[in-house]
């Protein structure tokens, strides 16, 4: 690799040549047929007239051209501080990388659903050819180092705007990739989004926009707020994407509280999804669906208490004789809990002992929510758009999550969300500080099993039927991968990568059987990258990477005069022995 | 103000503390020496409360404290430098001394002690916000100390804190121990470096393999022909 690099920096003048010429046929290949046939990728047949995935081919293969363009022209007209800003030359090789890949993913896509090689029209060959090309040269250009742009002082009105446009661009792609219905469409669009996002980081524009983020952390939550809140309205009255919707948030609700046990506290529990069924179960048990068990239906609000009580008596029954066991063994103690749950729902069927859940057939036919006079069954219109069930229980949900998401905030802050990452660092040490640890694990565990139990309750009213089989191990390993993948004990990471995990399965039903090997090997990817998780603690990261090195450097300096003296009073004791 | 009566503490059928007495006067600095494994940091664990005694008794300002709970131990008044300093590596320094005061309520105060405890070492102050891990040995061990202060201890227990530090850094720890000791801490400090430990003492003990061998004060000690030999290197 490194050989390859040094043989090609000799070429780094010729280079920009040979990759601007790449780009160009990347941008050229948008405006031919990548297909055979119009059933591949929301048809790719046309000439001249470019679909949505094409043009989004174009605009890496743009992008990848203008870095090359404007590179020797910073270096040339701008100060060095403005040069150094942005890092083109690493924009320019990250854009045709991103190129290579999102072409090889539209071409191999293409094969896939049509059958073959044979039916990829030129422009799909040209592209990859270009895009390759192009990864190629630009990895002769110099790297150059970190950009600065990230530093650059801004007013807080343009922050808000950077912010407001970022949050609005994922509005428009959410709206947008949930809407293909090809399964081939969908993977390349979202591959692109990951690899713009890529591209962003690599440039220098990403840093700039988390240090905008950092900074007005009140108005991203806002904007973010409102971005959600609007998401119904973007997909005309389709409550095939609403449920997937309500399904991405209650996954998203459940993993921020197994958030709290796991990113804050520490504690590995692997039967989570034990308490989002004892939720559900008991909200199914008391509501009144014809088959509920119970015959007392109180209104929902005390329901979702109710619901989140049970769950947290459970935690409490479940965390006291195991939380004095730590590490790989409550692993191991939570996971056969989460187990002992399935099978208890499973056999309270009345055939031996009382009849609560009705066994494997569960509760069916719950009723839609009827809160204050407001039917979460009913459709409606608001201002011209068709709001169906679905979307009715997406806003209940997200009331839902803000309210975990508070709680998990105001924790973190918390003298106790201290004395849990306490105990999360060093056990021993946080008992010697007066820490209470056992005390407080158990409050995590039970806090986490609350909030928990009250997304189950509103889960059973949107699934209409709670049964066993809903909460199965998988299901808790899925919710701890989510919390991995985004970033362990931050809420932006836990809401990425609970959406990632989520929203692939249910928008890529053709590789259900490669589900768990795709995800596995994901993870694997992730744990050799990005060990800290897609969007980690900007704090953390911080002082885990930036600075690692200056500080080194200072620690060098300040040892060396150290070890002199200490050497002169060696020297000196030995003279006085003499 | 503290009290070790016959204290015995085992590790399974390991016996590391055989019965043990000694005292620690209100505004003393009492040294516990002794080689590896003479059962020094047994000691200090058992009167923290992260071992229980299997038998004798602890007994601090009166009270016998060796069955409370070592989370309660802090708020009694007594701190505990772990061996090791065993200090919070990913989080800040801001965050290690609050972690320190875990035990209080009062805002104000523990605002107050912070800006001491910065005034104290200018170089947590500079870098509060960073990482405990990235910081030098002796700054890790002033912030260590300066932990251990932050729940207003009355009696403070330093375990091995010249560990691993250079002859400057030692000499400038066991300054700030003088002066936290001026400024009215009973000091319990278990040491290798004898030499730093007894010039600082009030009174010192010398503990081998599980037992206490020798006591007076420190400066005594200083002096006593046995320990020249074996912990001071002298012939």
């Amino acid at each position: 690799m490194s050989t390859l690099h040094e043989f090609l920096s000799r070429w780094a003048g010729p280079a920009r040549w040979v990759g601007l010429g790449g780009a160009v046929l990347v941008m050229v290949a948008a405006f031919l047929p990548w297909a055979y046939l119009p059933a591949a990728l929301d048809n790719v047949t046309y000439y001249g007239e470019p679909s949505i995935l094409q043009w989004l081919g174009f605009a890496l293969g743009f992008v990848t051209a203008a870095c090359l363009v404007a590179s020797p022209i910073l270096a040339a007209k701008a100060s060095p501080r403005t040069r150094r800003l942005l890092n083109l030359n690493r924009g320019a090789t990250a854009a045709a990388t991103a190129s290579l890949v999102y072409q090889a993913i539209a071409a191999i896509a293409v094969a896939l659903e049509l059958g073959g090689l044979i039916t990829l029209e030129p422009g799909a060959w040209l592209g990859v050819v270009g895009a390759a090309v192009a990864a190629l040269a630009t990895r002769a250009l110099h790297a150059g180092s970190d950009a600065r742009l990230r530093y650059l002082p801004t007013p807080a009105w343009a922050q808000i705007l950077g912010i407001v446009v970022v949050l609005a661009l994922v509005l428009v792609a959410a709206a947008y990739g949930l809407g293909l219905e090809d399964p081939g469409a969908f993977v390349a669009f979202g591959t692109f989004c990951g690899l713009a996002a890529w591209v962003l980081a690599r440039v220098g524009i990403m840093g700039w926009i988390s240090a905008a983020a950092a900074a007005n952390r009140s108005a991203l939550v806002l904007a973010s707020f409102v971005v959600a809140f609007v998401f119904p309205f973007t997909q005309n009255g389709s409550d095939a994407n609403m449920s997937i919707a309500a399904g991405v948030l209650i996954f998203a609700a459940t993993a921020m509280g197994l958030n709290i046990v796991v990113g804050l506290a520490g504690l590995l529990d692997l039967g989570y999804i034990a308490f989002l069924g004892a939720g559900a179960f008991t909200a199914a048990t008391l509501s009144e669906s014809a088959f509920a068990t119970l015959g007392w239906h109180p209104p929902f609000p005390i329901v979702m208490l109710i619901a989140g009580c049970v769950s947290a008596l459970l935690g409490l029954l479940i965390g006291s004789p195991t939380l004095r066991v730590s590490g790989d063994y409550l692993a191991i103690v939570t996971l056969a809990f989460g187990e002992i749950f399935r099978i208890t729902m499973n056999n309270l069927d009345g055939s031996d002992g009382p009849n609560i859940t009705r066994g494997s057939n569960g509760i069916p036919a719950i009723p839609n929510l009827d809160v204050f006079g407001f039917n979460f069954g009913e459709s409606h219109v608001i201002a011209g758009f068709d709001i169906g069930r679905f979307a009715n229980y997406y806003w209940l949900l997200l009331l839902v999550l803000a309210l975990i998401i508070v709680v998990f905030v105001n924790l973190n802050k918390s003298r106790i969300g201290r004395g849990w990452v306490a105990i999360r660092e060093d056990e021993r040490a946080a008992e010697a500080m007066g820490v209470n640890v056992f005390g407080l694990k158990l409050l995590a565990f039970a806090g986490g099993a609350f909030l928990a139990g009250v997304a189950g309750s509103v889960k059973a009213h949107v699934d209409v039927s709670v049964t066993p089989d809903q909460y199965v191990f998988m299901e808790s390993a899925f919710l701890v991968a989510g919390i991995v993948l985004g970033g362990m004990g931050t809420v932006g990471g836990v809401l990425v990568g609970a959406a990632i995990l989520k929203l692939l399965p249910e928008k890529l039903r053709f590789f259900e059987d490669y589900r768990l090997l795709l995800f596995g090997l994901l993870l694997i990817v992730m744990m050799r990258f990005r060990p800290e998780g897609l969007l980690p603690d900007q704090r953390r990261q911080l002082e885990f990477h930036a600075e690692d090195d200056e500080l080194a450097e200072e620690a060098d300096a300040q040892a060396l005069p150290d070890l002199a003296t200490a050497g002169a009073a060696l020297s000196a004791t030995k003279e006085d022995r003499a | 103000m503290l009290e070790v009566k016959d204290l015995a503490v085992s590790y399974g059928r390991v016996q590391a503390v055989k019965g043990i007495s000694f005292t620690v006067e209100q505004g003393q600095i009492v040294s516990l020496l002794g080689t590896n494994g003479a059962g020094k940091t047994t000691t200090l664990r058992t009167i923290s409360g992260l071992l229980r005694p299997t038998s004798g008794e602890v007994l601090f300002e009166g009270k016998r404290i060796d069955t409370v709970p070592a989370h309660q131990i802090v708020t009694l008044g007594i701190a505990h430098s772990p061996e090791g300093r065993r200090l919070f590596p990913r989080m800040s320094v801001e965050d290690n001394l609050l972690l320190g005061a875990y035990t209080r309520r009062d805002a104000a105060g523990i605002r107050e002690d912070l800006d001491r405890a910065y005034a104290l070492f200018p170089v947590l102050g500079e870098r509060r916000g960073q990482a405990a891990g990235l910081f030098s040995g002796g700054e890790q061990q002033m912030l260590a100390i300066a932990r251990a202060m932050m729940s207003r201890p009355r009696l403070l227990m330093l375990d091995e804190p010249s560990m691993g530090l250079s002859p400057i850094m030692t000499t400038t720890i066991m300054n700030t121990i003088a002066e936290l000791k001026a400024s009215g801490t009973t000091i319990l400090l278990v040491e290798q470096n004898a030499q730093a430990a007894l010039a600082l003492s009030d009174r010192g003990y010398v503990l081998e393999v599980g037992a206490i061998t020798l006591s007076d004060t420190g400066a005594a000690l200083l002096e006593d022909d046995r320990v020249r030999r074996t912990y001071l290197g002298v012939d």
